[in-house]
């Protein structure tokens, strides 16, 4: 099986949906001429031309707007934020305009459009450009969120995304851009709405999404080395639609659960997991469900400083232990 | 359409006159008297509306197009199979003028299950796509990427059509606007952003709010055609000049902003008493020598197209068909506590074609 970077498999997805629907469009700053601002569109309009891949100016509001309406009339425009930070520029489109049309039309419209882009910390570019908002996007009714943590789930999940008919935020992640694994060459989607087992173990669910949850498997392996714990780590992939019966079932077995993610803790993906199991699996806990997130201030520019202020491997192996006291 | 430099007030033609334009020149008795008649069903709706409201029956904001009724209907009639519309909260007349139904209009203002968005939009949100009508948009200037992206949809497959992007004189300093007008311009699209300036952007004046020396003239900027219709109350003139700019849209794929010279009876919604900003006398003025109806109608009897008795009987058509509307609204039920998690997601929608899995709805 051919190893790919992140960024291929998004690519290679984009791609097979472009060849595949004469209706999908990619399109945003930097996506054609300058090959992406990270190189996820590379050689891209070289290949299927101006018509599909479409540079625009810097100007979110309207051109996100634009693709809205685009999707209205029947296109499926996917459209790249360089940064997923700069979607608080175009708030009124995404919110007001894709989230609510379907509903406020009584089900004349829907909105097949995607909007792509890395929403994380950890590059040291300072708090306008490391918003993680895949609690904020998800509080819509109306919107799915999808945030795939390696490449294999990054193409399955965007091209699920792509022939989706309702709008999706998917949140990729510049860290992640350059990292490869095992991915099969042409067809197949990862249903959104399913979370990945990446780890079974039977004392402890950490859970989660992201590249938190990547280090989640880090702090896994040290769990088993110096204290012999079995920890299941679970990548829900998917934050709405949300796989309930994945987080329940680990729970259950577990009777333990951690949720590991990059965002700020108020209102977070974390805290409605947290919620829901306490709410459906509240007889199974041994110890009240820990969360751990990003230390709770903007996203700070100091490199070292903003090593620490994010999830990292000892901060998860710390939080585990603590759940397990 | 011209590119002009200096003046916010364009000169008049000499001798224009806007019967005698090739596209007025053509309309037959039958087509002069439906203009007539689709403006006072539009005057009768928003009359039996306040009505309504006033008894309760209509919640939330109601904004009423007495006095536009010519825009609506003039664009409209000149709009063509593959042609676009999209506007703001003041809904009502383009949605008559595109052919949606009273009943359902007025059902969905009182909020039942037979309005055109089952009582899910209400007043401000209407929709029709099966009319090429894309609402109905609550938020100033928010619709108008969207009638940009209506028009680059067109383009993208190949069709002859255009958008006409609707928005009132309020929304020209949203910067949404001004990124529309800049991707229209930079990739060609045939939309006509239609500024319906009716002088107040709620209770501001036009030169407590927007600078420059006209909202049209801003267009120069973006390098796009942009003209003033300064009788917007004559639905022929309305015709002329947007079937001008839908001619460069459709055969050159060129954007224009048009700005209509207009004026509203009511206050900005039925919720404005209108005391503050404007006084009486310059309603009552405008009523007298503007009124878009009482005009048309003047030049129509004129011409013998209409007579007094058959004014009399589109006005009564008008009414009673605005009256079984809320007879009708009245006796329809209101949506059910299942309806509200429906028309959410398509997914949920459909549910046999439904791909995802997992949970959507988290109550």
């Amino acid at each position: 099986m051919p190893v790919i970077s992140y960024r291929e498999a998004l690519r290679h997805a984009m791609s097979e949906e472009i060849e595949r629907d004469p209706n999908v469009v990619l399109m945003g700053e930097e996506v054609a001429q300058f090959n992406g601002a990270y190189k996820v569109s590379e050689g891209m309009l070289a290949k299927y031309g101006p018509q599909r891949i479409v540079d625009t100016p810097i100007s979110e509001a309207g051109f996100i707007g634009m693709g809205v309406g685009a999707a209205m009339l029947g296109l499926r425009p996917v459209m790249e934020l360089m940064f997923f930070s700069f979607y608080t520029v175009a708030f009124d489109q995404i919110f007001n305009n894709a989230a609510n049309i379907r509903y406020m039309s009584g089900g004349l419209i829907n909105c097949p459009i995607v909007l792509r882009g890395p929403a994380n910390g950890g590059t040291n570019v300072g708090a306008t450009h490391s918003h993680t908002p895949e609690s904020i996007a998800a509080y819509h009714p109306g919107i799915k969120v999808v945030v795939p943590s390696n490449a294999y789930d990054a193409k399955g999940l965007m091209k699920s995304a792509i022939r989706d008919n309702d709008p999706v935020m998917f949140m990729e992640n510049t860290i992640l851009y350059g990292e490869t694994m095992e991915v099969p060459d042409g067809e197949y989607l990862v249903p959104l709405g399913k979370a990945n087992i990446l780890r079974a173990g039977t004392d402890l669910s950490i859970i989660g999404h992201g590249r938190a949850i990547q280090m989640a498997l880090k702090a896994a392996d040290l769990l088993k080395e110096k204290h012999n714990i079995n920890a299941e780590v679970v990548d829900l992939r998917s934050i709405r639609p949300l796989d309930e019966e994945t987080i329940l079932n680990s729970v259950k077995k577990t009777n333990r659960a951690l949720y590991v993610e990059e965002s700020k803790p108020f209102c977070s993906v974390g805290a409605m997991v947290a919620a829901i199991i306490s709410d459906k699996a509240f007889d199974y806990l041994d110890a009240p469900v820990k969360r751990l997130t990003s230390i709770d201030s903007p996203a700070i520019y100091s490199m070292p400083l903003e090593k620490l202020q994010l999830p990292n491997v000892d901060r998860i192996y710390q939080a585990a232990l603590e759940t397990l006291k | 359409m011209t590119k002009k430099s200096a003046p916010a007030k364009k000169p008049e033609v000499a001798g224009y006159n806007a019967r005698q334009a090739p596209i007025n020149a053509k309309l037959g008795h039958d087509e002069l008297i439906a203009l007539y008649r689709d403006m006072v069903r539009i005057r009768r709706f928003e009359e039996r509306c306040l009505r309504s409201y006033q008894q309760g029956k209509i919640g939330g904001f109601l904004h009423l197009y007495i006095g536009q009724e010519s825009i609506a209907v003039g664009c409209v009639s000149v709009m063509g199979k593959h042609d676009h519309i999209i506007t703001a909260y003041r809904d009502h007349g383009h949605a008559l003028a595109v052919g949606m139904g009273m009943n359902e209009m007025m059902a969905e203002n009182y909020g039942k299950y037979t309005g055109c968005s089952k009582g899910k939009g209400g007043s401000m949100h209407y929709f029709d796509p099966s009319r090429n009508f894309w609402g109905g948009h609550g938020i100033v200037g928010g619709q108008i990427p969207l009638g940009t992206g209506l028009a680059y949809a067109l383009k993208y497959k190949g069709l002859k059509g255009a958008a006409l992007a609707f928005m009132g004189d309020g929304a020209v300093n949203q910067g949404a606007v001004h990124e529309s007008y800049n991707l229209a311009a930079l990739m060609s699209l045939p939309v006509i952003f239609i500024i319906e300036n009716n002088g107040y952007s709620m209770g501001t004046s036009q030169e407590r709010s927007s600078a420059g020396p006209s909202l049209a003239q801003r267009a120069e900027g973006y390098g796009m055609n942009w003209d003033i219709i300064e009788n917007g109350h004559d639905v022929l003139e309305v015709r002329d000049k947007v079937a001008a700019a839908l001619k460069l849209a459709h055969e050159k794929s060129l954007p224009s902003v048009l700005e209509i010279r207009t004026y509203r009876y009511r206050g900005h919604s039925v919720a404005d008493p209108d005391t503050t900003y404007r006084d009486k006398q310059e309603i009552e003025a405008y009523k007298a020598t503007k009124d878009p109806l009482m005009v048309f109608q003047n030049s129509l009897l004129a011409e013998k197209v209409l007579t007094d008795d058959s004014i009399a009987k589109i006005d009564e058509a008008a009414r009673a068909e605005a009256e079984t509307s809320a007879q009708f609204a009245e006796a329809s039920p209101f949506p059910s506590v299942e309806d509200i998690q429906k028309d959410v997601y398509w997914e949920a929608d459909n549910p046999a074609d439904r791909k995802s899995q997992g949970t959507l709805f988290f109550n």
